[in-house]
């Protein structure tokens, strides 16, 4: 039985005014999140567009769902997209936060500057990367020919793809537009290395370790609390794009379906054909996904990362 | 001072009589790493930079110019005036005082809930707190498309659809993200503060009101600076809930742009997207520092 009021009367009274103040978000989240979420389980066991009141089909939407090609494939792409840009984004990240840790003067600009895109984002960066990977005029192939083109500088013969154009180059070339965002990931490695104690590495030197071995038995550890949580809000975020690939495929996720992904067909069912109950179902596919995933690299990464207080976890 | 002049001229002079030491010195390693990492930092910069850079110079070319191969960088004359035609000819004046309405009212609203809210968690001790504060956690996790559906529902039937209702009442009961930011903030507040402030007497209510908040300025700073530019860039939400051109946002009108002429008219759509994330770019240049200082609390402590 657990209390939700301790016995003595200073203990209770601030138990009291806990909830007083913790009560916008309870309220809120029965109203907008649990309540929803609940409401949506049960949408997905029903048909349902809005005009007529849902009706219970059983598992009706989770068999169509299965037999839905249209609806594997945009697993797929938001699998390969998740699967590419998320150890790539990391991989770049750390490596520009080791680079700037090695006592680059004016720090803070470079910051700033690898900061930037992260700001300038939603449409109008969908809009830029779509005019700078222009297939005939867009600045990218430009240099890719000037650079490597039959007539160019080193001449290999080659000649940049027409990436949003072609199913195979589209995911590459959103992966490309979540590369440029890489600041956000990077700021927070520097953080976690500059937390890394010095006298961990001094110690290291002397034992005979070289810059590699101070990076994999030093710093990798130390900073794997960190990996680990970008890894998973990376996984997250890159279910969920939404944004840039309705922006860029006019909101049909071409060439050939190559760019539907999974979050831009559960929008079209539900708002464009108002299958409400179909994408609900969608929807509760994806969170068991992002649930799935998450408690899976959790467990993964128990013999893997390093925490430094064995208490730590509970301290949040 | 001597002892040091001293060491100095032996190191000079073991550096001039065997000349390959001079690569095996510590010193000069770690000048050569900082060289090599700025080198290799500006190179990454210019990459990071690149597309910036083009944008603005597609933003300021003519129609003709902007699709001229090979491109051309500095335009033969800056076009200022596709700035005013790309704003002028979609009512964007409209647009920016929606969106500007919409984020500002929603920031300050979540701001002052999320304060409230992360305050609760932060200070006071109740049964099931530890147990609460994961499931604010966990709410993170949860897509905001597995939600969307329901909400949409029940705002249709409090008839809030074409209205900034759905965008902004939300907000005002708080967000994870944020609640969690100023918690871990206000963790590191000291506690001598509350307690001199319990001993004359004051409610927590009061204590957050003299105290926290305005000991949490720059906190708060950084929750309010990501709420805006979290808002102004929202596309999803406006897109499902907003229909009248009217009440569109900065990000619904970009998306919709609309032209004179046939073809897709890049230099208008580059000036247009520059002065859309202009306030972003402002705000972030002003406040970087309680920006930056944010998603480095959000980042290492997770």
């Amino acid at each position: 039985m657990v209390r939700i009021l301790p016995k003595g009367k200073l203990a209770r009274r601030e138990a009291l005014w806990f909830y007083f103040f913790i009560a916008p978000w309870i309220i809120g989240f029965l109203w907008f999140t649990g309540g929803p979420i609940v409401a949506s389980f049960y949408l997905s066991f029903t048909k349902y567009n809005a005009a007529n009141p849902p009706k219970w089909i059983g598992f009706t939407n989770y068999v169509r769902l299965v037999h839905d090609r249209i609806f594997y494939k945009s697993l797929k792409v938001s699998a390969y997209y998740t699967f590419l840009s998320v150890p790539l984004g990391i991989t770049a990240s750390l490596a520009l936060a080791l680079l700037l840790n090695q006592r680059v003067p004016f720090l803070g600009v470079y910051r700033t500057l690898y900061y930037l895109p992260s700001v300038i984002t939603g449409v109008a960066v969908a809009l830029l990367f779509q005019w700078l990977l222009n297939p005939s005029f867009g600045i990218v192939n430009y240099v890719i020919s000037w650079l490597l083109g039959p007539k160019g500088v080193i001449p290999l013969g080659i000649t940049g793809p027409k990436w949003f154009f072609d199913t195979k180059w589209v995911i590459p070339a959103y992966v490309l537009l979540s590369l440029w965002g890489l600041g956000g990931p990077m700021l927070i490695y520097l953080a976690g290395l500059q937390g890394v104690p010095t006298a961990l590495y001094e110690a290291a030197t002397i034992d005979g370790a070289n810059a590699w071995h101070r990076f994999r038995h030093v710093t990798l550890p130390m900073i794997s609390p960190v990996i680990l949580f970008t890894f998973i809000t990376g996984i997250i975020g890159s279910f969920q794009i939404f944004t840039q690939a309705y922006v860029i495929s006019n909101g049909n996720g071409g060439p050939a379906y190559a760019s539907m992904f999974y979050v831009l067909y559960l929008y079209l069912n539900a708002f464009r054909r108002y299958r409400f109950g179909y994408a609900a179902a969608q929807a509760w596919i994806l969170f068991l996904v992002i649930l799935g995933l998450t408690v899976l690299m959790l467990r993964l990464s128990r013999q893997v990362v390093y925490y430094e207080a064995p208490g730590e976890e509970e301290a949040i | 001072m001597a002892e040091e002049t001293r060491r100095s001229t032996v190191a000079v002079a073991s550096v001039v009589q065997t000349k390959p030491r001079l690569f095996q010195s510590k010193r000069f390693q770690e000048r050569f790493t900082s060289v090599m990492a700025t080198i290799l930092a500006t190179i990454g910069a210019m990459f990071i930079l690149f597309p910036v850079a083009w944008m603005v110079s597609t933003s300021l070319k003519s129609e003709i110019e902007a699709l001229k191969m090979p491109p051309v960088w500095i335009p033969a004359k800056p076009q200022w005036h596709n700035y005013r035609d790309a704003l002028t000819f979609n009512p964007f004046g409209t647009y920016f005082k929606n969106t500007a309405f919409y984020a500002i009212t929603v920031m300050i609203g979540e701001a002052l809930s999320c304060s409230f809210i992360a305050y609760g968690f932060a200070r006071l001790r109740a049964p099931g707190r530890n147990a609460l504060f994961l499931l604010v956690l966990s709410t993170m996790m949860v897509p905001y498309q597995v939600t969307l559906i329901p909400q949409y529902i029940l705002f249709s039937k409090l008839h809030w659809l074409n209205s900034y209702k759905p965008l902004i009442i939300p907000g005002w009961f708080g967000s994870a993200y944020l609640i969690f930011l100023l918690r871990q903030f206000y963790m590191t507040l000291p506690k001598e503060y509350d307690e001199a402030a319990i001993i004359d007497g004051a409610t927590p209510l009061g204590i957050w009101f003299r105290i926290i908040l305005p000991l949490s300025k720059p906190a708060l700073g950084a929750v309010s600076i990501m709420s805006f530019m979290y808002h102004w860039n929202n596309y999803l939400g406006p897109l499902v809930y907003i229909n009248d051109n009217s009440k569109f946002t900065v990000s619904l009108g970009l998306s919709m742009f609309r032209t004179p002429f046939g073809g897709t008219p890049w230099h208008w759509l580059m000036a247009a997207s520059l002065a859309v994330v202009s306030p972003c770019v402002v705000v972030f240049f002003v406040a970087q520092r309680y920006f930056i200082q944010g998603i480095v609390i959000s980042g290492v402590k997770g």
